[in-house]
């Protein structure tokens, strides 16, 4: 009790000083949990965005499929199992199918991904829709705005396809852009180019086949794939994801730790140097019968009284700051549009209660540690060497 | 009452290391002070007054010999025990005066109360009490740096002085006063000393402390060269 008001009186007393500590650190750790609430929010989004367009609920793979091997496309489709047949026509599950291609824009040949959707799907956010019921006989596609920015090719242009079927013949068509769509997901987006997934079969002579299957999200049950399918959960086709993820926001981890740092180096300030400049008061204390390890209680909780009042102030100023953020977010420079993940045009911070208990926690803990190791090194000097440093 | 002296040394002796080998401080100091003696340690610079105070004070520890105060040998206390001698019987006060630089007057003589237990009634008696024989009634509320270097001794003696020591040790008390105050800070001293029954020990070199001491106890390089009764000169 008595170290609690000896603490109080020491950094009451310490007054300006005290108070700048308090409100740089009270500033450090709304900034961590703001910066940090952006990373979250920015990972949420990368992660909803990608499974809302791309992964859905999870999925099943023809047993040969492998996304990151495009020769393994031509071997892996079969017609789904009978029990995932099932799902599709519930509207549990959606068939997707995968070609190479080659399409050739102004002439010059670029490879790009085919890829056959059911255009009334509804389990991923691609608008499918548009590729229903187009006149003519030109193949309907739909591509993403990077694929068009980069191909030049507009609504209403044709551009040639040519793949090989299951025969291993070559073959070629036009296709033609009926809409071009804005994502923020780059997977469905950069090479790809989204047909009625029956034109494809039909180009690919593979009817009723599919390579790979969307599952919707929460479906109750997962049936068995049998031989030729293998379930893929969304922890699995996310790891990728959050590879890449993780690999994009290390800098902001370190945004993070820098910020944390200078927190501490205010409290590193106090204490060092404080604990320096009041050598001769320890002796002191020591001096007039304060044990050691109470002059060191004394001082470490000094310095935790630092940390808590800054969480009390960061509170304060908190509150105000991080709901004006959360609720009006953050414009995201144009330049992060190519980060190879989904960027959102705004970027709404994610405060959770770990985090910001996690932070707090984090300031108290560092804090307290930075204030107790200077001072147990002075505490452990003979009590005449602690009185014959600093003036106080 | 007791009539075992209060303090007593036993070939004494503390080295410093020093370069390759080592610097004797204290080279077998034999010593004996009675309950309310008022003596001083006088000697050169160097000689060895403060660390002999600091040994009698449970701050250091000698290299061999022993010292026995108020009925403890020093050398056998833990850190912990030798600051509950100093917290319940030993007051210092220091050239530097030494007060806590945040603490008020009140607090700062209030602070070996709290660390004795005492409980707030009886602590604020004891402070208003020894703020009274230091004249500083007006001061309660100042800070360290809001007073003059008489003044802040002052406190500092009531500080000592608030729990009622067996003994005080002091260590050159007025060498940073004018002759003024340097006597005003003795008187109250020698009051103490008589009323009750206080052992004052001081290191000093200050020709005013000696006017007042009744026992003179030089060194000379680390050993007791001369050790004397002086009549006070002043009163
Ligand atoms: N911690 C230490 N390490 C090494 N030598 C020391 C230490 N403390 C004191 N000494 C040496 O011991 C000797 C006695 O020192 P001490 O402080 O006791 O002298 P003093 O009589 O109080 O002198 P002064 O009148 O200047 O205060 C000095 O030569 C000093 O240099
Ligand atoms: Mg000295």
């Amino acid at each position: 009790m008595l170290t609690i008001r000896l603490a109080f009186r020491n950094i009451m007393g310490a007054g300006l000083r005290t108070w700048l500590n308090i409100i740089v650190l009270a500033l450090v750790l709304v900034m961590i949990i703001w910066v940090q609430g952006l990373i979250d929010g920015m990972r949420e989004y990368m992660i909803t965005a990608e499974i809302n367009a791309n992964l859905g609920g999870g999925q099943f793979w023809h047993r040969d499929y492998d996304p990151y091997d495009p020769l393994s496309y031509e071997e892996s489709h079969a017609p789904p199992s009978p029990a995932l047949q099932e799902l599709i026509t519930r509207g549990e599950a959606t068939p997707i199918l995968v070609a190479p291609a080659a399409i050739y824009p102004e002439g010059r040949m670029q490879s790009a991904l085919l890829k056959g959707i059911d255009p009334t799907q509804e389990i991923i956010s691609i608008p499918g829709r548009v590729l229903e019921a187009q006149d003519g006989d030109a193949i309907p596609a739909l591509i993403g705005a990077q694929m068009a920015k980069q191909t030049k090719l507009g609504v209403g242009d044709y551009v040639t396809v040519r793949w090989r079927d299951a025969n291993g013949t070559f073959d070629a068509d036009d296709v033609r852009i009926v809409e071009i769509m804005h994502t923020p997901v780059p997977s469905i987006d950069v090479g790809q180019i989204w047909i009625p997934i029956e034109r494809l079969r039909i180009m690919l002579q593979t009817p009723g086949e599919a390579s790979l299957l969307l599952l919707r999200k929460g479906i109750p049950e997962i049936p068995e794939g049998g031989d030729a399918w293998v379930h893929r959960s969304l922890d699995y086709l996310l790891k990728d994801i959050l590879e890449i993820i993780r690999f994009r926001l290390v800098t902001s981890r370190i945004i993070y730790g820098l910020l944390l740092f200078m927190g501490l180096l205010a409290i590193f300030d106090t204490q060092v140097l404080s604990v320096w400049r009041r050598r001769k008061e320890i002796g002191t204390l020591m001096a007039l019968g304060m044990e050691r390890d109470r002059v060191t209680g004394l001082f470490t909780f000094e310095g935790a009284l630092h940390g808590i009042l800054a969480v009390a102030l960061g509170t304060v100023i908190g509150i105000p700051v991080l709901y004006y953020t959360f609720a009006t977010g953050l414009p995201v420079p144009e330049m992060m549009s190519d980060f190879g993940v989904a960027i959102p045009q705004r970027l709404y911070p994610s405060y959770g209660i770990p985090l910001i208990v996690g932070t707090a926690l984090v300031v108290l803990v560092s804090v307290t540690v930075v204030s107790f190791l200077p001072v147990s090194r002075i505490t452990k000097l003979k009590p005449t060497d602690a009185l014959r440093g600093g003036r106080s | 009452m007791d009539d075992r002296p209060l303090i007593t040394t036993h070939d004494l002796v503390k080295q410093y290391p020093a370069g390759g080998g080592f610097f004797t401080a204290l080279n077998k100091v034999n010593l004996s002070i009675q309950r309310g003696e008022f003596t001083g340690i006088v000697g050169p610079s160097g000689s060895g007054k403060t660390t002999l105070l600091n040994i009698i004070g449970a701050l250091d520890y000698p290299s061999s010999g022993s010292t026995l105060v108020i009925g403890t040998d020093t050398q056998e206390l833990d850190h912990r025990m030798s600051a509950r001698l100093r917290n319940e019987h030993i007051g210092f006060i220091f050239q530097t005066y030494n007060l806590l630089p945040v603490y008020n007057v009140y607090e700062n003589v209030e602070f070996p109360l709290l660390l004795l237990g005492m409980n707030a009634d009886e602590r604020d008696r004891a402070v208003m009490q020894a703020l009274e024989w230091v004249g500083l009634t007006d001061k309660v509320r100042s800070r360290p740096n809001q007073l003059s270097g008489g003044e802040s001794q002052r406190v500092a003696v009531a500080r000592a002085m608030v729990k009622k020591p067996e003994l005080v040790l002091a260590d050159e008390p007025t060498a940073n006063l004018d002759a003024e105050n340097s006597h005003n800070i003795l008187r109250m001293m020698v009051r103490f000393n008589e009323e009750l029954r206080t052992t004052f020990v001081f290191a000093t070199h200050d020709e005013k402390v000696i006017a007042y001491i009744r026992r003179k106890i030089t060194l000379n390089d680390g050993m007791v060269v001369e050790d004397r009764e002086t009549k006070p000169a002043i009163h």
